[in-house]
């Protein structure tokens, strides 16, 4: 296990003033940096020789209407030390833009690909951002909080066939 | 034609003479309903384009919606071979997320069916993969052994494919005794027919010349490209969540994790082999060792009480209604919990902000995560070996799609 001081004076001494907070969810640290450099910063984390967080677990985009934010959780595991840290990124609501993490992680063309698809979020430097799951004419972004289910009680629909 | 963006921009000379070739989205031998457009220079293949998302189902945005207790049976339809580790994933990182203590006995119940959902699974992927180099016979033999699993589970839960099996807390009732005699019964079969499916195929010339060599991925670049289970362990890398991060008590248990080193389609189809045998002991170790007590966690606030108690006790109407309704209070925090499926690291990550549904629920689907790498591995080879790369490394359209 990597403690979490070790990365965070790591972090301090070469990107000052990009860890924002940091806090403990159950079992795993979180870092919340400031979106600007952290494609360099997992980069870093992934060649440091000590850390070798050489595995990206999963990433994935979270919406936040009410403060009108957006955020990214990367989630990087060192196989070799056993240990995972979740980073987490948060961007304007409105026109969300960061830089691909592909250059890093090959991993992450799909994921990053995933949250351009649900969320809106542009990835600068991807090598092609499209929809991967929804049809490529859709117009929204349907993970966004904006956007309701159906109704469970609606009565408009006449469909006598399959209930409702 | 239609004209699909591509992946691979860059022209190659001579390319207004190669074929455009769809595999897919409804052929018979990708197994699954996914695209992929081929570019081919006569029988080479030069660029794969994948297509997915035909089956999407938007899960996580569902999960979103709807009580803790209604998302299993979404887990289900993920990797459909082997439901019941979904589940039971899904039901460990709620519990997580609420902080229960799970009694020794359902981790062992749990690690049984996980085990056995995990050999069904290797079983229907190895199988298919002789079908798809020619062999049928060990398919249908092989199948034999995945009814048996599949009438366990009934046992158990009452149904066989998409089971939404167990519940938060642990299970609806214990295994019965005709469980326990289907699950023996399992054990002194499934052996035998396994030996002979492995001395059809194993050291078959026609097999080891189909697979061999094919498909082939270095451990940097599936490391590169977050491949987990079987897959990344043929590479020579041996991370297995079971033995990395312990959980449900595997640390109880002895096995081996089986790792090859060339990383193509005979080395996938080898360590899958060598799971299965590596599963049957688990099952064995735990069906031997397994302590009694009480068959769900002690969690009256998220576990429904028996209904005689509805029925008498004031304090279990409570409960029940207050459950069945989905009103019961969950703490709010952002927990991720990760099982070893058998495609791979299964992972949930949930955001609770308290209130009845998770305010985000996302899912690792190592299928999603690893098929991204396929066109790079079938570069240059033909349509054929390019069906065994995709039958080994175990597509399911149900876990790419979400």
């Amino acid at each position: 296990m990597i403690e979490t001081n070790k990365i965070l004076s790591f972090l301090n001494e070469q990107f000052p003033d990009t860890v924002l907070s940091t806090e403990t969810q159950y079992d795993m640290d979180v870092i919340h940096l400031k979106s600007e450099s952290v494609t360099d910063i997992i980069q870093a984390l992934k060649n440091h020789p000590g850390f070798s967080f050489e595995y990206l677990t999963t990433m994935c985009g979270i919406h936040y209407p009410d403060k009108k934010q957006m955020a990214i959780m990367y989630q990087l595991h060192s196989l070799s030390n056993n240990s995972r840290l979740r980073l987490k990124v948060f961007l304007p609501d409105d026109q969300p833009s960061i830089k691909s993490l592909t250059p890093v992680f090959r991993a992450a063309n799909w994921m990053e690909r995933e949250a351009y698809d649900f969320y809106g979020i542009h990835f600068e430097g991807h090598p092609d951002l499209r929809r991967i799951l929804n049809v490529e004419n859709m117009i929204a972004h349907p993970m966004r909080k904006e956007f309701p289910l159906e109704d469970q009680i609606r009565s408009d629909k006449d469909d006598k066939m399959f209930g409702r | 034609m239609i004209n699909l963006p591509v992946t691979d921009t860059k022209v190659i000379p001579g390319e207004e003479n190669f074929t455009k070739l769809n595999l897919g989205p409804t052929h018979p031998a990708t197994h699954g309903i996914f695209q992929n457009v081929l570019t081919m220079d006569g029988e080479k293949i030069v660029r794969t384009e994948p297509t997915i998302g035909y089956i999407h189902r938007a899960f996580e945005k569902i999960g979103e919606h709807r009580p803790y207790y209604q998302i299993t049976p979404l887990t289900d339809r993920l990797n459909y071979c082997s439901a019941p580790i979904n589940n039971i994933g899904y039901h460990m990182t709620v519990e997580k997320l609420i902080k229960a203590d799970i009694p020794k006995r359902v981790q062992y119940l749990r690690v049984i069916l996980m085990e056995l959902a995990r050999i069904t699974d290797h079983l229907i992927c190895n199988s298919v993969l002789g079908v798809d180099t020619g062999a049928l016979t060990g398919f249908v033999y092989l199948f034999q052994s995945r009814e048996l699993v599949y009438e366990i589970y009934e046992e158990v839960c009452g149904a066989r494919l998409t089971t939404n099996l167990g519940r938060i807390g642990g299970f609806e009732r214990d295994f019965t005794p005709k469980a326990w005699a289907k699950i023996n019964k399992f054990l002194t079969e499934f052996p035998i027919a396994l030996k002979e499916f492995e001395n059809l195929l194993v050291r078959n010339r026609i097999f080891i010349d189909r697979t061999v060599g094919i498909g082939a991925i270095s451990s940097e670049d599936a490391l590169n490209y977050s491949f987990s289970g079987p897959n990344l362990r043929a590479t020579g890398i041996d991370y297995d969540v079971r033995a990395l991060n312990p959980y449900s008590s595997y640390e109880d248990f002895d096995f081996k994790i089986p790792i090859a080193t060339n990383g193509d389609t005979y080395d996938r189809f080898n360590v899958r082999q060598e799971e299965m045998w590596q599963s049957l002991s688990i099952i064995r170790q735990a069906v031997e060792k397994i302590p009694d007590g009480p068959f769900h966690a002690d969690i009256p606030k998220f576990y429904l009480p028996p209904k005689e108690d509805v029925y008498e006790n004031m304090e279990a109407l409570i409960y029940h209604f207050k459950i069945v309704m989905g009103e019961t209070e969950i703490p709010s925090g952002e927990v991720y919990h990760s099982v070893e499926g058998a495609n791979g690291e299964v992972g949930y990550y949930i955001i609770s902000h308290g209130g009845r549904s998770p305010y985000r629920f996302h899912i690792r689907r190592p299928c999603f995560i690893y098929y991204q790498a396929y066109p790079e591995m079938i570069k240059g080879s033909t349509i054929s070996d390019a069906i065994l790369t995709m039958s080994s490394m175990n597509v399911i359209a149900g876990e790419l799609d979400a």
